[in-house]
């Protein structure tokens, strides 16, 4: 079904920013790598931009092995060094209009455009063309940035090209580490068409105490922690392990409730969650962007509170569940 | 247990090796990815259109590039200079009752379907760090460099908990739609999903009470650290 917007359409705009970012640092004379650091982000927006021209060119199998080199390349490029950082843009000359609290609004625009498309325009049709697909929050998150940008340049009276010079320098900041989720989801891929999950399955299922029911609701609990750690994605762990202990075990030998089972399950699963640099996005690019020295330090901050939380979970099940 | 049965799990030695030994996570991730494909018998072609493939399914990752602009622009304006001077006319705020201010709204807007309101690009760095370090500044003088990286760290970690034990009590968010897809699959029938949203209730309750409790102590520990700095 065709719609206004498409995810594939959003996730071209954030090619083509990429390449504007990657104009930025090519000739940004403060960053000793800019060429391989240009290069970088060169392929990151092939990646993006290209998929259905390639597609349609070569056929999918193709497009996506050729996207596929394209990554491989890039993870190269970066593991190898290439990717260097630059000064902060000079302002050259500039004036710096003092504009006050107006310079809130940009950034408190976007959870507003965001809810405002996601409740007021979701299943909406303009022409009997619906707007949004199934990925409408995704595609209201890439319209309010659009809007956020525009009200920031009119607030700043900045151009589009001074924000892209600051976006550079924000990328710079974040470095490689940017596109490490991205890596690490393709490795989940990796993982499930390995059946990775299915030899842990095993592996818990010969651990597994059948009598003892506290030990069986830990190992349930633990198990989610250890395996989200593991793979950085709770979502990856819940299947496995509710399909290995909690329903044939705790739901069908034991009599537990399934809806307490699952949704505790799934949080304590969000512990393991809190303390693993393999869910990069939340625990390691903060650490970069908010340029903490410790690449850790956001993980350090979160495991007391995880760790409380994992036994808390634990005895919540016990009591809850049965 | 068989070899069948061990080879697909040969990623994970791996991972935690090169995590180990620091070499680049990203080389780290795309050999423990390679060798696990290798080890269950995948054509070389195979893997790399595999990783085409998983690649274009996680784009939605990306999208944080969409805002960095309008953050930049607005940062090289005196965004977070801004954020820190509206909270310094507050002269009671302290940088641990911002955080548990901030942990509520956050945890509440997820678990109103709203997970969207925050996030650590386009809240964390921009508002809310300067906001904590604005108040932390007043109350302490100028901060030590110790404190300055405890009161990031904390800030991300309020973002992240509030998030993940609010999120799971909305229906329509991913966590109840996978777990009650996995139910029907599993030929478990009439467990409703709001159902399986409330009880993920006492858990986002008991992550509300454990880390109130923890930034309840973070202004005296950000006051300590001030105090010791001043002494050296």
């Amino acid at each position: 079904m065709k719609t206004l917007i498409t995810f594939d359409m959003v996730a071209y705009v954030v090619g083509l920013m990429t390449v504007a970012i990657s104009f930025a640092i090519f000739s940004d004379r403060s960053n000793r790598k800019r060429f391989t650091t240009a290069l970088f982000w060169a392929l990151f927006a092939f990646c993006l931009l290209f998929d259905g021209i390639l597609g349609n060119a070569f056929g999918k199998h193709v497009a996506h092995q050729i996207i596929g080199a394209a990554v491989v390349a890039l993870v190269l490029v970066a593991g190898l060094g290439g990717v260097g950082r630059g000064a902060a843009p000079a302002t050259n000359g500039e004036s710096i209009r003092p504009v006050g609290n107006w310079l809130f609004l940009p950034s408190l625009s976007i959870p507003v455009v965001v809810i405002a498309c996601s409740v007021g325009l979701k299943g909406r049709a303009i022409g009997g063309v619906p707007i949004f697909d199934d990925q409408a929050t995704l595609e209201a998150l890439a319209v309010a940035a659009i809007v956020a940008l525009a009200l920031a340049c009119a607030v700043t009276r900045g151009t589009p090209v001074q924000a892209f010079r600051e976006a550079r320098r924000l990328i710079d900041t974040v470095g490689w580490v940017a596109i490490l989720p991205i890596v690490l989801a393709i490795l989940g891929g990796v993982f499930a068409a390995a059946k990775t999950g299915e030899s842990i399955k095993v592996l818990t299922l010969m651990l597994a105490p059948h009598h003892e029911r506290f030990l069986v609701v830990a190992l349930y609990c633990l198990g989610m922690a250890v395996f989200t750690i593991i793979m950085g994605n709770a979502f990856a762990a819940f299947p496995v392990m509710a399909s290995g202990l909690a329903l044939p075990i705790l739901v069908k030998e034991m009599g537990g409730n399934p809806a307490p089972l699952m949704a505790i399950g799934m949080v304590a699963g969000y512990c393991g969650t809190l303390v693993t640099p393999m869910a990069a996005n939340f625990n390691i690019m903060p650490a970069a962007l908010l340029e903490l020295k410790d690449r850790y330090g956001v993980i350090k901050a979160q495991a007391p509170t995880a760790i409380a939380m994992l036994c808390a979970n634990i005895v919540l099940m016990e009591f809850l569940a049965f | 247990m068989t070899l069948g049965d061990l080879l697909p799990l040969i990623g994970i030695p791996l991972l935690v090796g090169g995590f180990a030994l620091r070499l680049n996570p990203l080389l780290v991730v795309l050999i423990a990815g390679i060798t696990t494909a290798l080890a269950v018998g995948m054509a070389p072609l195979q893997i790399v259109e595999l990783i085409g493939d998983k690649f274009l399914s996680a784009r939605s990752l990306a999208l944080f590039i969409l805002i960095l602009p309008m953050i930049g622009l607005l940062e090289r304006h005196g965004l977070r200079e801004q954020a820190a001077r509206l909270v310094s006319r507050f002269r009671r705020a302290s940088a641990g009752g911002i955080l548990l201010f901030y942990f509520v709204f956050r945890q509440f807007s997820a678990a109103i379907g709203l997970p969207g309101v925050g996030g650590q690009v386009s809240m964390v760095r921009p508002l809310l760090v300067p906001m904590l370090e604005g108040a932390a500044s007043v109350r302490s003088g100028k901060l030590p460099e110790r404190t300055v990286e405890r009161i990031r760290a904390e800030a991300a970690a309020v973002e992240n908990i509030a998030l993940f034990f609010g999120e799971d009590i909305f229906i329509a968010l991913g966590a109840v739609l996978l777990m009650d897809a996995f139910l029907r699959e599993n030929g478990i029938k009439g467990i409703d999903p709001i159902k399986i949203g409330l009880w993920a209730i006492p858990s986002a309750i008991a992550a509300l009470l454990i880390h109130s409790i923890r930034l309840v102590r973070l202004d005296a520990k950000i006051a300590l650290d001030a105090a010791e700095s001043d002494g050296e």
